[in-house]
């Protein structure tokens, strides 16, 4: 709990808009997302089994497991990379059944990848304006004539490019190759372009892998901030348990494909069961 | 901060540049006469290929799919425009500059759809089996070619499958292809179409469409994450590369009197996979001097006779051994790394 | 009905040929992880030192067929040191380019050394047919020695593959080359051996297709090369059952598909079916499915 307090403290460091203040928000009535049963089989392997999970407006929540549990799964499952065995997604009160990826997204979720996949060939800036394919869109023929539909949507997409950026202070970086960032710059990249693509559920596997204590700390306030400008509702895969602990409101635990655990951090911190299967060890570590 | 908005035009625009640079190089040495009649034979094939080589590096480089049978839509684009050429002159008696105009939007429209009809199942593959099937499409193209009968009586065309005794003037026989053909392509309207090429190819790539191109061959799975129609966008530069084949086809039939469906075979298709890899994939000024000097290269060299093919071989394996070779490769770097450098210094003390 | 035998029979015979092409595509891509376009030239090699030993110097088919063998394996071996090994780290399109120009080069040195003009290639087999059901259907020698010979080198094949420690540090250098190479395999020479057994291969299929259809000249190779590919592919490239599936099946498909649909569109009904295989099962009949993770 002190964890948190302390990030709240932090924040201040990024100026934020007159609403940060969490906002009030109604879980129970209109979720942006409702997974009931979910599970698949892979083969005869079951990965993930009776997951039931709902995520309010403008939460953040945090799935977290040892390594194997099927954390990436379930993000696979809800954006249908892969199709599930059984059980239904509801995103934004609509059931995902029968959809794909292309259609997950336009219905609102959004995500990042945990072995980073951006458009290494093309430039930040383009990388953002991917996502904002289907925010600012002309046609093929506008586009190759230069009819003035080009001209307001490549202006737009540049404005609002630039302003995502900005959030990670990335603007200076436009018109770089993004296979040429470093790691940590790659990892934000993905995550602006994902908030482009105007979600209502921002997916980020691991965000924080492979960032340096600082540049975590940035993260945090970043995550926070995003999810007070956007009004959107984060859920999280992370190893870094002060991440978790600091800003996830609510903490789903997963172990061989099952939730063994729900609730806030100081919930889940006491929870023998997590303890056991996961933060025991992880102390035993390190020690 | 001026000087890289003048560099960004530059490179934006050099592809034209260059282009009509050369064209009115060729037609003052024509107009003095300095220039010799084999060289001059080669301008029209020569902006052929290079239409050719830039749309193909829209699939290959651009969209990231490798195509064999890009020859395929050209023959397509060729036999359609020396029929409707000949309709246009005999039906419609326009003059010949309609013809060819006409003869070179029916061979893009034709390939077009043919590029529609073989991208639908070709799409739906990846890697090494859509390169194979791109193979197959091109000779099966070449191959029905071979039973196809085309022929113009008085003003109505008749089609048969490996039936010659057609009503008529035959315009097109099968394995014999077409003969007689009149020869209306000529150097300026090459030139036209290699700036129609260059203005559909560059635009495209620099507008949404072609950005969500380039995502979809960089990460497919990101591309579908961030809402893109992975099938709409390969279709379309698919469709387009087709198309403009087509054209440049069409344009390359009417300068032949008589051109055979042999003319297209699958070594036709790696000539001009050869331009663009040469050339560097997705570079499109690449394409264009890869195309020129590959194809003049060889003409040129008919002293060596016997010798210019192999010659030819062994200057493509070294050309690919040498820019592929980690230590020329990591020199680059370390130059263009400097390079850099300076240039940020310098922006630097400017700020 | 007799006549559909016999059709069928030359359909094998013609894709025993193909099948053995196409172990040597699908062995080096198994392994190189490229189109190893120079393969169908390879062949046409194998056939003119074959044709040069039986014309030029007068020595017995065997001797002939052995010593075709020995320089194509060198050739192999040379090609790959030459012109493959430095590009291991390049795109595969370079490597494509490069192979490619490998092609034009051997086609050009045939071409440059024996002339363009078609010899006649004097089949190494005795000429004569197998007379069965009382004379209504016959086979040739050539079929038979042809088909013998591919079964026996695919048995060969498999054996080796499956059995011998050459076989097992070629099927764990395809898997993954760096693990192989912490393993103590040695990359280099197990590619050196996979590009020397498919040469040999090749030259083989060389003999056996000149054998069969006796006019040889520099662009012999390329045709039936392009078919090797595609039954590669049909099978699933990088599978040795598939190879020999995907080969066999093109040939029967050819032959039946010239003698019953249309003998002018042979070409184009194999291309339409190998389309169709890989609409319906896009990593070929024997291919394996690769998941990418995401």
């Amino acid at each position: 709990m002190s964890e948190t307090v302390k990030r709240k403290s932090d924040t201040k460091m990024v100026p934020f808009p007159s609403r940060a203040i969490v906002p009030e928000r109604d879980l129970g009535k209109r979720p942006v997302l409702e997974c009931s049963h979910l599970g698949i089989d892979f083969g005869g392997l079951r990965a993930v089994d009776d997951f039931n999970l709902t995520i309010g407006k403008t939460e953040i929540a945090g799935l977290i497991g040892p390594n194997g549990a099927g954390k990436t799964t379930v993000f696979n499952l809800l954006t249908k990379v892969y199709q599930p065995t059984t059980g239904t997604i509801m995103v934004n009160g609509k059931d995902t059944a029968g959809m794909n990826t292309v259609q997950a997204n336009k219905l609102g979720l959004a995500r990042t990848f945990q072995n980073i996949r951006l458009f290494n060939q093309m430039t930040v800036e383009d990388n953002v304006r991917i996502g904002l394919h289907n925010q600012i869109p002309y046609g093929m023929f506008s586009g190759i004539l230069r009819l003035p539909p080009y001209w307001s949507g490549e202006r737009k997409q540049h404005e609002k490019a630039m302003d995502l950026l900005s959030i990670f202070h990335m603007e200076n970086l436009a018109d770089e190759k993004a296979g040429s960032l470093p790691y940590g710059a790659q990892r934000r990249l993905e995550i602006v372009r994902a908030l482009a693509t105007n979600p209502s559920l921002l997916l980020l596997d691991e965000p924080a892998a492979g960032m340096n204590p600082k540049e975590t700390e940035e993260l945090m306030d970043n995550i926070i901030k995003i999810r007070d400008q956007f009004q959107i509702a984060i859920m999280l895969i992370e190893h870094d348990m002060n991440l978790v602990m600091g800003i996830c409101e609510g903490i789903c635990v997963l172990n061989f494909g099952k939730v063994i655990a729900k609730g806030t951090a100081d919930e889940i911190q006491q929870n023998p069961e997590v303890i056991e299967a996961y933060l025991g060890r992880q102390r035993e570590d390190e020690e | 901060m001026k000087k890289t908005t003048v560099t960004k035009f530059l490179r934006k625009f050099f592809p034209y540049i260059l282009v009509i640079a050369a064209f009115f190089i060729c037609q003052s040495m024509i107009a003095a006469g300095t220039m010799p009649r084999t060289t001059k034979s080669l301008l029209i094939p020569v902006c052929v290929y290079i239409v050719m080589a830039v749309s193909l590096n829209l699939t290959v480089g651009i969209s990231g799919e490798l195509s064999l049978g890009h020859a395929g839509f050209m023959s397509i684009g060729a036999f359609t425009g020396i029929v409707i050429a000949a309709y246009a002159r005999q039906a419609l008696g326009v003059p010949e500059t309609v013809q060819l105009l006409f003869a070179i939007i029916a061979g893009g429209i034709m390939a077009g759809i043919m590029g529609v009809l073989i991208g639908i199942p070709v799409l739906r593959l990846q890697g090494d089996y859509l390169a194979i099937v791109t193979l197959a499409f091109g000779e099966i193209i070449r191959n029905v070619l071979n039973c196809i009968y085309i022929s113009l009586d008085g003003k109505v065309l008749h089609f048969s499958f490996n039936r010659p005794d057609l009503p008529g003037k035959l315009l097109f026989r099968g394995p014999t292809g077409a003969t007689g053909v009149s020869r209306i392509a000529t150097f300026t309207a090459g030139f036209l179409l290699v700036l129609f090429t260059l203005f559909v190819v560059i635009n495209l790539i620099h507008s949404r469409s072609g950005r969500a191109i380039m995502a979809i061959r960089d990460n497919k799975i990101a591309a579908e994450a961030c809402g893109l129609d992975v099938t709409k966008y390969r279709m379309m530069a698919f469709v387009t590369s087709a198309a403009l084949a087509g054209m440049g086809g069409a344009l390359f039939g009417l300068n032949y009197s008589t051109l055979v469906p042999a003319n297209f075979s699958f070594n036709a298709s790696i000539l001009i996979l050869v331009y663009v890899v040469l050339g560097g994939i997705g570079n499109i000024t690449g394409s264009i001097i890869a195309a020129t000097v590959l194809y003049v290269l060889p003409e040129e060299l008919r002293a060596f006779a016997d010798y210019r093919m192999l010659v030819y071989a062994v200057v493509l394996i070294a050309v690919m051994l040498i820019t592929n070779n980690q230590s020329i490769k990591n020199f680059l770097e370390t130059l263009r790394e400097r390079s850099r450098e300076k240039s940020e210094k310098k922006g630097g003390e400017a700020a | 009905m007799t006549m559909f035998l016999s059709n069928l029979i030359s359909g094998i015979s013609l894709g025993s040929v193909y099948a053995i092409i196409a172990l040597g595509y699908t062995m080096v891509y198994g392994i190189a992880k490229m189109l190893n376009f120079a393969h169908g030239d390879v062949i046409m090699v194998g056939a003119y030192i074959c044709f040069c030993c039986l014309y030029n110097l007068g020595l017995p088919p065997v001797v002939g067929v052995l010593a075709s063998m020995a320089v194509c394996t060198l050739l192999g071996i040379l090609i790959e040191r030459l012109a493959y090994k430095p590009l291991r780290q390049a795109t595969s399109l370079a490597v494509l380019i490069t192979a490619i120009g490998m092609s034009y080069f051997l086609q050009n040195l045939a071409q440059m050394i024996w002339g363009a003009n078609p010899k006649s290639f004097q089949t190494v087999i005795p000429a004569g047919n197998l007379t069965l059901m009382g004379g209504e259907l016959k086979i040739s020698y050539v079929s038979m020695v042809t088909i013998a010979a591919s079964v026996v080198v695919m048995v060969a094949l498999s054996l080796f593959v499956g059995r011998s420690k050459m076989g097992r540090a070629m099927r764990c250098v395809s898997e993954d080359k760096g693990a192989a190479q912490l393993m103590g395999v040695n990359v280099d020479l197990t590619i050196s051996v996979t590009f020397a057994i498919g040469s040999a291969l090749a030259a083989i299929a060389g003999v056996l297709m000149c054998s069969a259809y006796p006019t040889l000249k520099p662009t012999t190779g390329a045709m039936p090369g392009i078919k090797a590919f595609t039954a590669a592919v049909f099978g699933g490239i990088g599978s040795i059952p598939g190879a020999m599936l995907g080969g066999i099946l093109l040939g029967v498909i050819e032959i039946l598909g010239r003698a019953y649909v249309s003998s002018e569109l042979g070409d184009a009904f194999v291309f339409a079916v190998l389309i169709l295989v890989l609409l319906i099962k896009p990593t070929g009949l024997l291919g394996k499915k690769i998941h990418e993770k995401v």
